[in-house]
């Protein structure tokens, strides 16, 4: 399928493999994934009623996925009716061909561009380019990832396996290439660097006619969308251009304005670890002499269909992209984004990526194996994605074949071949998940030390703790995973 | 392009089969079992707790008489070394009586790099939220348009306490109108992608000061 921008990676297991080496990316990943969680953890413990906020989240999406088309269509209507023009694209194809002409249409040659993975799963930047528009990112984050011709590798901290001697370098070597250069003897000290970014953009978001930007949420009752941002690059990207495209998943809709409340909760705290991001921009179409004055929305299914069609694996769409379950994932601490070959890292992207793009090529197969089912992922996801049953669900697929959709249609995989011992603790895995007991008892206690954990924090994690978002101790630890799963047979060193 | 629009939809309505026709309706579909506000304040306890939140995500906060607003806004212009400010069209000239920066008021015809050669900009605001430190622009003429609250790199922005301040993230919403463009500030821009390093600015605002006024 088309939009594969992640074409060549090797399968999980050798990328992991490779990863788990490099001493640097892991110092880097370990730092910023307990950082991040140690913050979260205060930041929920304020709110006295996380799982109700979490659950009212959970039911939301829920009930939104299972009326998609009526609040689709619903959506249409208002963001219509405000001004707007709504766009529809079955695949990544599409979605960079309606892109590319709206561009065009415009006569420019470049946009800048606000973070959004939607954008990065179809390879928007590369399809532009090819027709000779440049596309800038503009946040810092995103902004080290492209001048250093590498990849993001989390979902919020996308150049988190950077450190800032690397980013000085990027910076001295690459900024001229593209506009203002570094300025000279730039230190590495994060204030100077955030400085050399914000006059290298500048330039360009004072110039830029055409922004492209995603969104976190869109409200189908009023044609509204959202975009949570902490540097102010998405409000330059959504007000000094004279034209915006946001490219949107279908799956991103919430019914009314109400029910922002709930996500305008979970969202800061699960992601950023703050009560609020600073910055919160809405636009519902467009306003007399204020921003763009032509919006175009883009819908994108790209497999989402297939996705919702599947009634376990549809739960991943409720997914806010908040990365919380990478930040606790002890696999991914330790094999870092780039592993899972895909836009979507960490646990989320081992169920997301295998069901929008398919199992039947060797990275999507081996996704559903890259986690050790400990659950921390299922304990923090704000919107309470069982991350561990789809997992199982789609290891399942994997061993066993059994029937799937694909781009709208029923097809029946063929059993994977070579995967005998899978199949094996596949018997296992399903008769555990038929047992729901034996499951809590033994999948998700099974580490030796984790029972000598407290699963509830005194003091002020108490509250925290007591809603279950403990990031638990691994089930067990990566290494004897690893030695049990694929170390055995994918040594390559 | 409305074949994609009709195959998506037809998609979407396959892969809900399981879904029955006539499943509960928006309304009762789930319950609203979460607070509409965390715990009891009384309303200067709330806007306390404001000032305190705001503080907290470094921005800076000031209070002040409706008597001494002007004075106020004057001393944080000087302060600054401001040399032009930007002004939106609405906002009570009261405000600005007492400071002799020049005045720049705000216009659709501004091009964006003369909005980058002004220092300041003052504003009034749409409603605050005192449990997350955050205030709501909402375009109205005491607001502007929103990007001059951004390409400047100091925003002063008046909060009337306490008929401003709401305590939680539920009734903020309900105090806004989704038809109108919002922007919620929580303190000044920061980035901590840099090894997680908090820096304040990268591209909004660098500094944030917020004036809590009261009386009238
Ligand atoms: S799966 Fe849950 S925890 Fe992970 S990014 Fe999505 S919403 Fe956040």
């Amino acid at each position: 399928m088309s939009g594969g921008t992640f074409v060549g990676m090797p399968a999980f297991p050798k990328a992991a493999h490779e990863a788990v080496h490099n001493q640097t990316l892991r110092g880097n990943l370990r730092h910023a994934t307990h950082t991040i969680r140690a913050k979260r953890a205060n930041a929920v413990a304020e709110v006295s009623d996380w799982a109700e906020l979490r659950e009212a989240g959970k039911q939301i999406k829920d009930h939104t996925l299972r009326h998609l088309d009526r609040y689709l269509v619903q959506l249409e209507e208002s963001v219509t009716a405000a001004g707007g023009t709504v766009h529809w694209a079955a695949d990544a194809d599409e979605a960079n061909r309606i892109v590319t002409y709206l561009v065009k249409a415009t006569g420019e040659s470049e946009v800048v561009k606000v973070k959004s993975m939607a954008t990065q799963e179809i390879g928007l930047n590369e399809a532009l380019e090819a027709e000779g528009i440049n596309a800038y990112e503009t946040d810092l984050a995103e902004l080290i990832v492209q001048l250093g011709k590498d990849r993001p590798s989390h979902i919020l901290v996308p150049a988190i396996h950077r450190n800032r001697g690397e980013i000085r370098e990027i910076f001295t070597r690459e900024m001229s290439e593209w506009g203002r250069p570094a300025p000279e003897g730039l230190t590495d000290t994060p204030a100077e660097l955030a400085d050399a970014a914000r006059l290298h953009l500048r330039e360009k978001f004072l110039r830029a006619k055409v922004g492209v930007s995603g969104a976190n949420f869109m409200v189908a009752e009023t044609g509204t969308l959202v975009v949570v941002e902490s540097e102010g690059n998405g409000r330059m990207c959504l007000t000094l251009p004279e034209t915006l495209i946001s490219v949107v998943g279908i799956e991103k809709i919430v019914p009314t304005w109400q029910d922002l409340e709930v996500f305008l909760q979970t969202l800061p705290r699960s992601s950023t670890a703050e009560r609020m991001n600073p910055y919160t921009s809405t636009w519902t179409g467009t306003t007399d002499e204020d921003g763009p004055q032509s919006f175009h929305l883009v819908l994108i299914d790209n497999g989402r269909t297939d996705t919702l069609a599947d009634e376990v694996g549809r739960q991943a769409l409720r997914c806010i992209r908040c990365s919380a379950c990478l930040n606790v994932c002890p696999v991914y601490e330790r094999a870092g984004g780039h592993a899972y070959g895909s836009v979507y890292p960490g646990p989320i992207g081992a169920i997301l990526s295998p069901q929008l793009r398919g199992i039947d090529n060797e990275i999507d197969a081996s996704l559903p194996y890259a986690s050790s089912l400990c659950g921390a992922c299922y304990d923090v996801c704000p919107v309470a994605i069982d991350i561990p049953e789809v997992l199982v669900h789609l290891r399942e697929r994997v061993v066993q074949g059994g029937a799937v959709t694909r781009e709208g249609a029923k097809v029946v995989l063929k059993p994977a071949k070579g995967h005998a011992a899978e199949r094996a603790a596949m018997r296992a895995a399903r008769w555990a998940f038929s047992h729901p007991g034996a499951l809590r008892t033994g999948q998700r206690m099974a580490s030796r030390t984790r029972r000598f954990h407290p699963r509830s924090l005194p003091g002020p994690g108490k509250a925290w703790s007591e809603t279950r978002s403990l990031p638990a101790v691994p089930a067990e630890p990566f290494r004897d995973w690893w030695q049990r799963t694929q170390g055995g047979k994918d040594t390559s060193k | 392009m409305s074949g994609s629009r009709d195959l998506i939809l037809a998609r979407v309505r396959r892969a809900l089969a399981d879904v029955p026709p006539d499943d509960t309706p928006y309304e009762q579909a789930f319950e609203r079992p979460y607070l509409r506000e965390h715990g009891h304040r009384s309303v200067a306890e709330t806007v306390d707790l404001l000032a305190e939140n705001l503080a907290d995500y470094r921005a800076l906060v000031h209070r002040c008489t409706a008597g001494e607003l002007a004075a106020t806004i004057a001393r944080l212009l000087a302060e600054r070394g401001s040399a032009a400010v930007s002004v939106p069209t609405g906002l009570d000239p009261r405000w600005l009586a007492a400071t002799e920066v020049t005045q720049v008021p705000d216009s659709a015809a501004n091009t964006p790099a003369e909005l980058d050669r002004v220092d300041s900009v003052v504003t009034a605001c749409a409603v605050a939220i005192a449990e997350t430190g955050t205030i709501v622009l909402d375009g109205g003429p005491d607001q502007g348009r929103r990007r001059i609250t951004l390409v400047p790199d100091h925003h002063i922005c008046v909060v009337r306490v306490p008929d401003q301040v709401v305590s939680s993230v539920p009734q903020g919403l309900e105090r806004v109108d989704p038809a109108r463009p919002l922007t919620w500030i929580s303190g000044p821009s920061a980035t901590s992608d840099i090894e997680l390093d908090r820096v304040e600015g990268v591209h909004g605002p660098r500094t944030l000061e917020v004036v809590l006024v009261s009386g009238e």
